[in-house]
């Protein structure tokens, strides 16, 4: 309200021209403050729901039994080293495919747009079922071969493999999207051509000139699938492994209290990660 | 240093952007390559840097065949057509990045491209990034960069097209200083005919990936080996005529031919509008249609029967040519050019420069004078 009273002594111009830039600002304020409750609101609610019972009172307690609840730091931690794999895996998939494309084979450019997109329109459970299918008929028919070692690997419960590669195909979408954008921002064929006539080799090319000029785009990517691999339940839950949503569900059926008070931590969590991972692209640009 | 081009073919799908051109460029030249979009120009250059591998024929330096050297270990620095300029760096590193690609220590490096920034004019901008950086100030960066390597070629791919006017014609004598002064082999590829006659030792002209003519400006403008250079290089008037043997009839005078001879006897005699004389007269058979003045000289449109023709004539004889005039107009006595007749009378203009001059005298009949 400060702002709008200052307004009409700054702007220049008649009443009506002021006037303009302050009703202006009183609905950005009333957008802002309809938007602050949308997100506010339940959040502080939730957390009133974890602090307060009509039994005890005031207590952080359910926060308290997070640390001593049984798996909580090994899913977790299981999450987190899915999740780093995941931004492994799908950024060397991508990258390089679509610097291809736009160096070399840009004919291939739709279908690769296509390719990266699908992930989209199956359904998370259609995704699933199919790779449990597999999995199984798997197992039967590759019973002869050393395959059959390879996949039981692949499912290994401290680690299971197969999940990093469930979760590629899920993400594939979002850091396809966020790498297109910072590749769109520069002109990655003339950058390319110039390093090259300086005598730079393919690898210099790559990680000192391509990606510090993306680096924005490749931790919002980054971002995306971590957040991706952190809330992802269906696959992971029909799979059978214990991932940090897996246990949040398994362990809010017994407390509710505590399974909110999850939900608040791992929601801070990811915004910590967040402000990482923006402020680590920003740095340098 | 040479480079020499030899039967470069390059065809693009069913486009043939190289149709076995043949070019040598000589010791310390400025060799422009001028021609229309699609002719072959840019491809050329991209052969000599690398980044194009002819399907036929080879490139030599000194004689020597680098069609398969990977781009990285050419000699050839090359400044680009659109801005290239990494965006990440400053213009002092921009500048020592292939220093820093070739290990070159920290301290030589920067006082490297100390000297490259004051060589091109920008001494006290070596911290700004390219975003802070005009679009001239970042070709010159550009060209700083390409020179710090000292290479023994400079492969300039349309460096001023992205330039407003004036920028450009700074620029362009900039590089021509440089050049001079470095004496390095520079390969220009422009569409623009008058910066290639403006800087270039010699003007290659290229259609359709063949070499129509090669040789000094003035001698491309003046004594166009073809009609296709004639009408790319500076503004060309068509004037049907007859011929008769070596020469030919036209405007009611004998002249004499120079080139190739057309079979057909009723042929277009090609005038520059500097060749074109005209003078007032009661009796004239030709009307002055509109004026545009351009301060040395003002170039008229003269109607004559059904025909039209574009004269240049000294600024101050606008005054006494204003449209409506009644003039002869006749043609300068030396030998001409003739094509086979095409569209009998308007002439055409061709060139970036020329052909929006001559429509806004079109559109303005009126005229200046």
């Amino acid at each position: 309200m400060v702002a709008v009273a200052a307004l009409p002594d700054v702007t220049p111009g008649g009443p009506a021209p002021a006037a303009r830039p302050g009703q202006r600002r009183a609905w950005r304020g009333i957008v802002l403050v309809v938007a602050a409750l949308y997100f506010v609101v339940p959040m502080a609610v939730s957390f009133w729901f974890t602090v307060y019972s009509e039994g005890q009172g005031f207590s952080l307690a359910a926060y308290g039994r997070i640390l001593s609840a049984p798996g909580f730091l090994s899913s977790l931690l299981l999450s987190l080293g899915l999740a780093a794999a995941t931004i492994v895996v799908v950024l060397l998939l991508t990258l390089p495919a679509m610097l291809a494309v736009r160096l070399g084979a840009s004919r291939l450019g739709p279908v690769l747009e296509l390719i990266a997109t699908l992930p989209l329109v199956v359904p998370p459970i259609a995704y699933v079922v199919g790779i449990s299918t597999a999995l199984r008929g798997g197992i039967d028919a590759l019973a002869a071969t050393p395959l059959w070692a390879t996949l039981i690997a692949v499912q290994d419960e401290r680690f299971p493999i197969v999940l990093v590669l469930a979760y590629v195909v899920l993400t594939l979408p979002f850091a396809y999207r966020s790498l297109d954008a910072g590749l769109r921002a520069i002109d990655v064929r003339t950058l390319v051509e110039a390093a090259r006539n300086l005598g730079a080799s393919w690898p210099y090319v790559l990680f000192r000139v391509i990606i510090p000029n993306i680096r924005s785009a490749i931790a919002s990517a980054s971002f995306l699938t971590l957040a991706l691999v952190l809330g992802e339940y269906t696959v992971a839950a029909l799979l059978g492994y214990q991932t940090f949503p897996v246990w949040i569900v398994t362990i809010s059926g017994n407390d509710g209290q505590l399974s909110v008070a999850l939900s608040i931590i791992s929601l801070l969590l990811i915004w910590l990660l967040l402000l990482t991972l923006s402020g680590a692209g920003r740095k340098r640009s | 240093m040479t480079v020499e081009f030899r039967g470069l073919r390059r065809a693009f799908g069913r486009t043939v952007a190289l149709d076995g051109l043949d070019l040598t460029v000589q010791q310390g030249e400025l060799m422009a390559l001028l021609g229309p979009s699609g002719c072959g120009k840019t491809t050329a250059l991209r052969c000599v840097a690398g980044f194009e591998h002819p399907d036929a024929g080879a490139v030599l330096v000194d004689g020597k065949d680098i069609t398969r050297v990977p781009a990285n270990r050419r000699d050839a620095g090359m400044v680009f057509q659109s801005y290239s300029l990494f965006p990440n760096l400053n213009a002092r590193d921009n500048v020592a990045f292939g220093l820093q690609v070739r290990k070159v220590p920290t301290a030589r490096r920067h006082a490297r491209a100390a000297e490259l920034l004051e060589l091109v004019g920008l001494p006290a901008h070596a911290q700004r990034y390219p975003h802070e950086l005009s679009g001239g100030q970042q070709q010159r960066v550009a060209l700083a960069r390409a020179l710090a390597l000292e290479p023994r070629v400079l492969l300039l791919d349309e460096p001023l097209s992205a330039l407003d006017a004036k920028v450009r014609i700074t620029l362009r004598e900039e590089i021509r200083r440089l050049q001079l002064e470095l004496g390095i082999t520079t390969i220009f590829v422009t569409h623009d005919q008058e910066e290639a006659l403006s800087v270039a030792d010699r003007v290659a002209v290229l259609r359709a990936g063949r070499l129509e003519q090669c040789g000094p400006p003035a001698e491309v403008y003046d004594r166009p080996a073809t009609p296709f250079v004639a009408e790319f290089v500076g503004t060309m008037n068509h004037v049907p005529g007859h011929l008769s043997g070596q020469e030919v009839t036209v405007l009611g005078r004998l002249m004499p031919v120079d080139g190739p001879l057309p079979s057909a006897s009723d042929v277009d005699v090609l005038v520059r509008p500097e060749a074109v004389l005209v003078t007032p007269s009661s009796e004239g058979d030709a009307t002055i249609v509109a004026s545009s003045f351009r301060g040395s000289v003002a170039r008229l449109r003269v109607r004559l029967g059904e025909l039209e023709i574009l004269s240049d004539v000294p600024g101050h004889d606008a005054v006494r040519l204003a449209p409506g005039t009644r003039v002869d107009v006749a043609l300068v006595q030396r030998p001409v050019l003739v094509a086979a007749r095409t569209a009998p009378t308007l002439p055409e203009s061709s060139g970036p420069s020329a052909g929006p001059e001559s429509s806004e005298a079109t559109e303005d009949p009126a005229g200046v004078g």
